[in-house]
């Protein structure tokens, strides 16, 4: 498989909508071992001036990963998800997300590059609620190797 | 939360974790995040792409890092910028058959990389070490201290 050069510069408009659960939270923070009262018990976000649970710092990466979806999915972008390898990755935050929150997430393909036999690709992005608040932007780097590399 | 900037200095130490990682939490961390990506949960898979081992998710890793920094600021919310490359692998050995035993040990420490009193943000620089290695370099976390 190669990578389509002609990826960089395209877009992939904001998909379903990621509704934040409390238990999706729980569990993300579980995962990433994270401790910290606000992600598991609503009076304790209430505590510190959040509606609802908030979520960990990196949580954004499965709004922003179900967007990437669409790109990795394309047949027409060429990209062997076995072959993946992430390179980078950047979270800035408008807002925190919390439980409750209805999110959508618009995708840019920011830049393709050739490195060796495989690609870079650094994708963005743009999560905000279904009513057009910003909420948070990420940007990912995807090493795609190629065959010949290890 | 609340920290009051006039107390703190560039390079201080906000502390240090100790992380154990199993096969079992890259499962959970699939779950939690939808990466299921087998390269972070099948052995034969991983060398199958020419990868030493199963190996930890970059995003496992870069979200397990950042509680140094929320348990510091007292508020997971405080975090508005937070970032870092993936320079080397992480490999989970297969330690099932002994409960107990992590499969790897990272190693976290923070320290204030920069502050920004107009602004009440503080740049926290995490060093994050697998078998004495980096593995996340330029690991910048930006929290607001009010």
């Amino acid at each position: 498989m190669t990578i389509n050069p002609d990826l960089q510069g395209r877009s992939y408009p904001a998909g379903e909508v990621y509704t934040v659960g409390r238990e999706a939270i729980r569990d993300f923070a579980r995962a990433v071992k994270a401790t910290h009262p606000s992600h598991y018990d609503v009076e304790a976000a209430r505590a510190l001036g959040y509606a609802d649970l908030v979520a960990p710092p990196t949580f954004a990466i499965v709004v922003a990963q179900r967007a990437d979806a669409q790109l990795i999915t394309d047949p027409s972008a060429g990209i062997d998800f076995s072959r993946v390898v992430h390179a980078d990755q950047r979270f800035t935050h408008h807002q925190p997300i919390v439980a409750g929150d209805e999110l959508v997430a618009a995708l840019h393909v920011d830049s393709v590059r050739a490195m060796g036999g495989g690609a870079m690709i650094t994708t963005r992005a743009e999560i905000s609620t279904v009513d057009g608040v910003r909420t948070a932007t990420t940007t990912s780097s995807l090493l795609v190797r190629g065959e010949e590399q290890q | 939360m609340s920290i009051p900037a006039a107390e703190l200095t560039v390079g201080q130490d906000i502390g240090s974790v100790t992380i154990p990682v199993t096969r079992q939490d890259l499962v959970r961390y699939a779950g939690a995040s939808g990466d299921f990506n087998p390269i972070h949960w099948n052995s034969d898979f991983a060398h199958g792409v020419g990868l030493p081992g199963v190996i930890a998710h970059g995003m496992f890793t870069m979200g397990a890092a950042v509680q140094l920094v929320t348990d510091w600021t007292g508020d997971p919310g405080s975090v508005i910028d937070y970032q870092t490359r993936f320079t080397k692998p992480v490999v989970v050995a297969d330690t099932t058959a002994q409960p107990g035993l992590p499969g790897a040990v990272l190693e976290v420490r923070g320290t204030i990389g920069a502050l920004n009193p107009e602004e009440a943000t503080a740049r926290i620089d995490l060093t994050v070490t697998f078998e004495g290695q980096k593995v996340l370099v330029k690991a910048q976390a930006v929290v607001r201290l009010s």
